[in-house]
């Protein structure tokens, strides 16, 4: 049974998801649970549609790519080149590693109150908190990368000759890279939540002051369609990542 | 600096010297150029404010609402993660026709489904515990199902031979044999619910830690507000150090390799 064609288990998995849609459709017909609360996925797909239509679904959705994009980009440039700077002298890494270790766990969102009272409730608090909050997968990821290279591959530089940058460009970037790929994925789901997050606080145009909005109003098929969307988004941005890490690492033998 | 040089030149000492230094100079900053603002206070002002919040009690009201939704939250979504886990674990079949659901649920931001939870409990804590649940499931889940697929086949191949049911079989084998990686995936999982139960305060529900640090901030009080920072830094340092201390000491004999 288990020797199936992969193919006819993708199908089969696929076949259980639209028969946990048809569930959903007859639980919401039934009306086992308010439609108030649970609209049926008709409902939610009309309001999809409608929403696209119109094209104020799109124009929101593309307000929350973009945030969670510029934040995500801006985290990895400052996580990689702190990360590269640290990493690359055993001193600061004594010195700095414990306090980031430490920096580490504070919830992302905690730092808002911070950054409203710095940059109000603007584009550029949303953007730093991004920035601020994606940053440590990244950063740490880096940190471990450049320590974690093979001690021989920097003695090559030095026989070499070569200067600190291209020990950085030439050896140590790429070989950190797994580690590096590994801590943008993890950065760009924080990216999607502070990106949503910060539009609820804001009520900055996007997916999320959206769907807090048809909350507030009670338009459950909103509310879902923004959902559905999201959960779109995570799973879009999530794959995107994996593939370029699959092509950027082809040249590494594989490890699993 | 008298007191880090007295401090014998260890990985300690040097990890100290950089937070003492960042104090002492914001302290020196803000006191010296007589800067004023309602966004930042110098680090004797915190003190003296977080002193003054857990003397009144107010920090130890909010610390404890934001862990009892926190933990109220993680033992819902543990649970079921853990159920989904041991199921999808021991069947194979379930596994991959369960495969594309769970995908495709999986990456929907735990802060997205705040909004629904929201219309459907208001504010409070059914609200928190929701979203917190939603977010605690899936690092449980996914880390249950690879601890059984670690089991070692022996310990299978001896189920079999004594004819357990699939019941005894999970109860008396598979759980035993995986406690020890669910408990890390408990720990990861917990401070997961903290992080997701202070912004659920911060965004939208008015309790606990995450409101307490919100209000501090609206209220133009950056020394509380600052105090709060660490605070809830502290409370996750502290959820995740005691869960450590617990799996060494419960585990420790299981999991040498055990990674933090």
């Amino acid at each position: 049974m288990t020797r199936l064609a992969p193919v006819a288990w993708r199908l089969a998995s696929l076949a259980v998801g639209i028969l946990l849609v048809v569930l959903w459709q007859r639980i919401a017909d039934a009306r086992l649970i308010p439609a108030v609360f649970l609209p049926g996925p008709d409902q939610a797909w009309g309001s999809l549609v409608g929403g696209f239509a119109s094209g104020t679904l799109l124009s929101l959705l593309l307000a929350t790519v973009l945030r969670m994009i510029y934040g995500w980009l801006l985290a990895s440039l400052l996580g990689i080149a702190i990360g590269a700077a640290i990493g690359m002298s055993p001193r600061a890494r004594a010195y700095v590693g414990p306090t980031l270790e430490l920096l580490r766990p504070l919830p992302a969102p905690a730092i808002i109150p911070l950054a409203i009272a710095f940059f109000g409730l603007s584009d550029a608090m949303v953007l730093g908190v991004i920035g601020f909050g994606a940053l440590w997968p990244m950063l740490l990821a880096t940190m471990h990368g450049f320590s974690a290279v093979e001690p021989r591959l920097y003695e090559v530089a030095r026989t070499l000759g070569l200067s600190r940058l291209a020990v950085v460009f030439k050896i140590a970037l790429p070989s950190s890279l797994p580690d590096i790929l590994a801590g943008m994925r993890l950065g760009l789901t924080i990216a999607l939540i502070l990106a949503v997050v910060g539009e609820m606080l804001t009520g900055q145009d996007g997916l999320g002051t959206w769907i807090l909005r048809a909350a507030r109003g009670f338009r459950a098929p909103d509310l879902f369609a923004g959902v559905i969307l999201l959960g779109l988004l995570g799973y879009a941005s999530a794959e995107a990542l994996a593939f370029a890490e699959s092509r950027l690492l082809r040249w590494r033998p594989r490890t699993r | 600096m008298s007191a880090a040089s007295r401090i014998p030149i260890g990985a300690g000492g040097k990890a100290v010297v950089v937070p003492v230094a960042l104090v002492v100079l914001a302290e020196l900053a803000i006191r010296l150029t007589g800067f004023r603002s309602d966004s930042v206070a110098p680090p004797s002002e915190v003190v003296v404010a977080a002193i003054q919040a857990l003397t009144d009690g107010s920090i130890a009201r909010a610390t404890g609402e934001t862990l009892a939704s926190a933990f109220g939250g993680l033992a819902l979504g543990g649970g079921v993660g853990f159920a989904l886990g041991i199921l999808l674990g021991s069947s194979a079949v379930l596994d991959r026709l369960l495969d594309f659901s769970i995908e495709t649920i999986r990456p929907v931001p735990p802060i997205a489904l705040m909004p629904i939870a929201l219309m459907v409990f208001g504010f409070g804590a059914r609200l928190e515990i929701a979203v917190v649940a939603f977010a605690a499931i899936w690092p449980i889940l996914i880390l249950t199902r690879a601890a059984i697929a670690g089991i070692d086949p022996q310990l299978i191949e001896v189920a079999r031979a004594l004819r357990l049911g699939f019941g005894a079989r999970v109860l008396k084998i598979v759980v035993p044999a995986i406690l020890p990686r669910v408990f890390v995936a408990l720990r990861l999982a917990a401070g997961i619910s903290i992080i997701v139960a202070v912004t659920v305060e911060i965004t939208v529900n008015p309790v606990g830690l995450g409101y307490a640090i919100m209000i501090a901030g609206q209220s133009l009080r950056p020394a509380l507000m600052l105090a709060l920072l660490v605070w809830i830094g502290l409370v996750g340092w502290a959820v995740n150090f005691l869960l450590l201390a617990a799996e060494r000491s419960l585990f420790g004999f299981a999991q040498p390799r055990a990674r933090p």
